[in-house]
């Protein structure tokens, strides 16, 4: 509708602010809902798992014949000891693929019998889906001299522990 | 206070039509009309629940539908085209009804269920073997669930060839997306409930499909800052893997969160239907001359019909409402009949064939095969090249791009018609072939050759490479490269539209095929069950 240039300068002003003030309460209102719900569903996200103590004790370095490897069903987890008998390396059977167990085939590597993925004896990767290799887990030794792995820790792969 | 009940029990005394007691000296009259009252209640509970005579006129049968809670949501009078057998095949009621079954046996199942790792099992034990019709209900719970799916995707197949997800039902094909999306995780969530080594490693294998996208992050290198996939695992399990946390999480969404969500669509899903102005159906269902009035009854003192201005041609008047006929009992008896029928089914199903149970779930020993309910296995096919792709990309791509069909193709059409006519069965027809082609001739290349790793110069291929080019990236590729051709040859984004949504249909049927069938143990390829080896 035309109106007097004079009357709409003078009478719109107001009413755009108020409209503006509307719109902004609104929208605060909007965001403090979302922020509040979104800090809500901050609840389901673990910050402590109940794995949280990942190391597994798995007895002392000698149990560990040189040039030995030996699987752990419970913590699924290989455990290697090389020729010599000094170095110890861990390698995870949980397939890097969707997280079945890896078996172990008669030429040392490694299989999944859930998509087919293969990996060599280091964990690397020779065929199927799985997108990296197989994981090196973390060794240490406890303070009684046992051999301790940390399951959800990583090492680079080739890193051997030396006891 | 005391005032106005005072005077309100002398109007009542006094109101016209209401027995009066005859002698105020003595109770004799009043307890005359209590006995009276007393022998009248049943009728007068009756008058208060259902407020008008029996459905013998139009008005009676209108106020039947609208006067009652439950029947509300139908309009008083349906078109004739909406309640031909051939407009919805039943498949919209048939699953409603699957999801109040499930419904009501899940509740029943709830009574025994412990959602414990130590105590699932058993209970699943317990329900089978010594609760009284707990292997029934158990049963009937896993083929409705099963029924509910097909239910959903059949549906959303008539909806989409009958053209009825265009103007103004956009929206309405949005919402039944969301409600595929809700089916399919109230069956993942559910699979997981009793604790069998089927349960663990089928939602092992899920919750990693979950953790995928570190398949992105860990080839740019940006895992240990964004790790969205490890992220949305943590959510899903509560843990790095399956074991109480998750069982609990999943327990909480499968009987509470998705059924309640589930619920409040499906009733903005019906609502829309009315809101849109009922089912789908070409102008030509209109054209024929309408019967005029024959109703003898008096006409509803209240318009049902006039409830608000719209924009469209002036009512006839003196004429029935064109082609409609009232709801009670013509679309009652249709929508009782697909009930029973899907229950008599439901109930049959779950006395003859029993819901699988293996044995207990053991993190140490993976089932071989593990495979997902059928209607994930086309996925898992897909997720045995590539997890990424095959179990967040390609199914993302797919539910995105089917919500957003009725915001690409516009056109008007007829809506209410298979296929939109002779042209439209025709695209149909000749893209599942296509699509059948497609995807058989790269199943067989599969299964003889390979993918990248098997081959001497892409054996080192970089791994983002494998990711991506997925055999699933190559259909959707070419689907969409075969669906623009339609759309170019015909002219017409409707039939661009039906040549796609045929692509991923048959697609997804060879693929859950293939996968249910075809492969065994380490997911190699057998012709049949019987050539798997003894393990």
């Amino acid at each position: 509708m035309p109106q007097d240039p004079s009357t709409s300068e003078r009478f719109k002003p107001p009413e755009t602010r108020r409209d503006f003030l509307g719109i902004a309460a609104a929208w605060s209102a909007i965001c403090a809902f979302a922020m509040a719900l979104i800090g809500a569903l901050r609840l389901p996200m673990p910050s402590v798992f109940p794995e949280s103590d990942s190391r597994v004790k798995l007895g002392p370095p000698s149990s560990y014949p040189p040039g030995s490897s030996t699987y752990l069903p419970a913590h699924r987890l290989w455990i290697f000891r090389d020729e010599r008998g000094f170095g110890f390396h861990a390698l995870s059977a949980v397939c890097t693929h969707l997280g079945c167990v890896a078996g172990r085939d008669e030429s040392g590597g490694f299989f999944c019998p859930c998509h087919g993925s293969r990996f060599d004896e280091d964990g690397n990767v020779l065929g199927g889906p799985a997108p990296r290799g197989l994981i090196w887990v973390e060794l240490g030794l406890s303070p009684e001299g046992e051999l301790v792995a940390d399951t959800l820790r990583e090492v680079p792969a080739g890193t051997v522990f030396v006891v | 206070m005391a005032d106005t009940k005072l005077t309100r029990r002398t109007d009542d005394a006094t109101a016209p039509g209401r027995a009066r007691p005859q002698e105020r000296n003595g109770g004799n009259g009043a307890l005359a009309e209590f006995l009276r009252n007393l022998k009248t209640t049943p009728r007068e509970f009756r008058d208060s629940v259902i407020r008008h005579g029996r459905p013998s006129s139009d008005r009676a049968r209108s106020q039947t539908v609208f006067t009652n809670f439950f029947m509300h949501i139908l309009p008083v009078r349906m078109h004739v085209h909406s309640i031909k057998a051939a407009t919805t095949l039943g498949l919209g009621v048939m699953t409603f009804v699957l999801f109040v079954i499930l419904c009501f046996t899940g509740v029943l199942l709830m009574v025994y269920y412990k959602p414990s790792v130590d105590q699932a099992y058993d209970s699943m034990l317990d329900i089978s073997n010594v609760v009284p019709t707990g292997r029934w209900m158990r049963n009937v719970h896993r083929w409705a669930a099963h029924g509910m799916v097909a239910c959903v995707i059949l549906h959303m197949a008539r909806a989409f060839y009958t053209a009825a997800y265009k103007r103004p039902r956009q929206f309405n094909w949005v919402v039944g997306m969301i409600l595929f999306v809700l089916t399919l995780g109230l069956s993942f969530t559910g699979y997981l409930l009793p604790w069998d080594q089927l349960a663990f490693w089928a939602v092992t294998i899920g919750a990693n499909i979950a953790q995928s996208p570190r398949e992105i992050t860990d080839a740019i290198g940006i895992t240990a800052w964004f790790d969205v996939g490890g992220a949305q695992k943590e959510l899903l399990l509560g843990a790095h893997y399956v074991g109480q946390e998750a069982l609990i999480r999943f327990y909480v969404l499968h009987v509470m969160v998705l059924p309640l969500l589930t619920c409040i669509f499906i009733g903005i899903h019906f609502w829309r239907i009315r809101k849109d102005g009922g089912l789908a159906r070409p102008s030509w269902a209109d054209a024929e001359e309408a019967a005029p009035a024959t109703s003898g009854a008096p006409a509803p003192l209240k318009s049902y019909g006039l409830m608000a201005l719209m924009k469209d041609r002036t009512p006839a008047v003196n004429l029935d409402p064109r082609n409609t006929v009232t709801t009670w009992p013509n679309a009652m008896y249709i929508i009782g009949a697909v009930s029973m029928v899907t229950v008599f089914v439901m109930v049959l199903l779950g006395a003859l064939i029993d819901a699988p149970l293996k044995e207990q779930a053991n993190p140490a020993v993976p089932e071989n095969p593990a495979k997902a309910p059928w209607y994930f296995l086309g996925l898992q096919e897909l997720v045995s090249y590539s997890a990424f792709m095959g179990g967040v990309g390609i199914p993302l791509i797919v539910v995105l791009g089917l919500a957003l069909v009725p915001y690409l193709d516009r056109e008007r059409e007829e809506p209410g018609v298979w296929f939109g006519g002779r042209r439209g069965r025709r695209v149909a027809l000749v893209s599942a072939i296509f699509a059948a082609v497609v995807v058989i001739g790269m199943l067989w290349f599969t299964v003889t050759f390979g993918w990248f790793r098997n081959w001497e110069a892409t054996a080192r291929i970089p791994q983002i490479v494998i990711t991506f080019i997925n055999p699933g990236t190559i259909y959707v590729a070419l689907f969409a490269a075969w669906s623009i051709a339609v759309v170019r040859r015909t002219g017409s984004t409707r039939m661009g539209a039906v040549a796609l949504f045929t692509c991923f249909l048959i697609g997804f049927v060879i693929l859950t095929y293939f996968a249910t069938v075809h492969r065994g143990p380490n997911w190699d390829f057998y012709w049949s069950q019987a050539d798997w080896p003894a393990h």
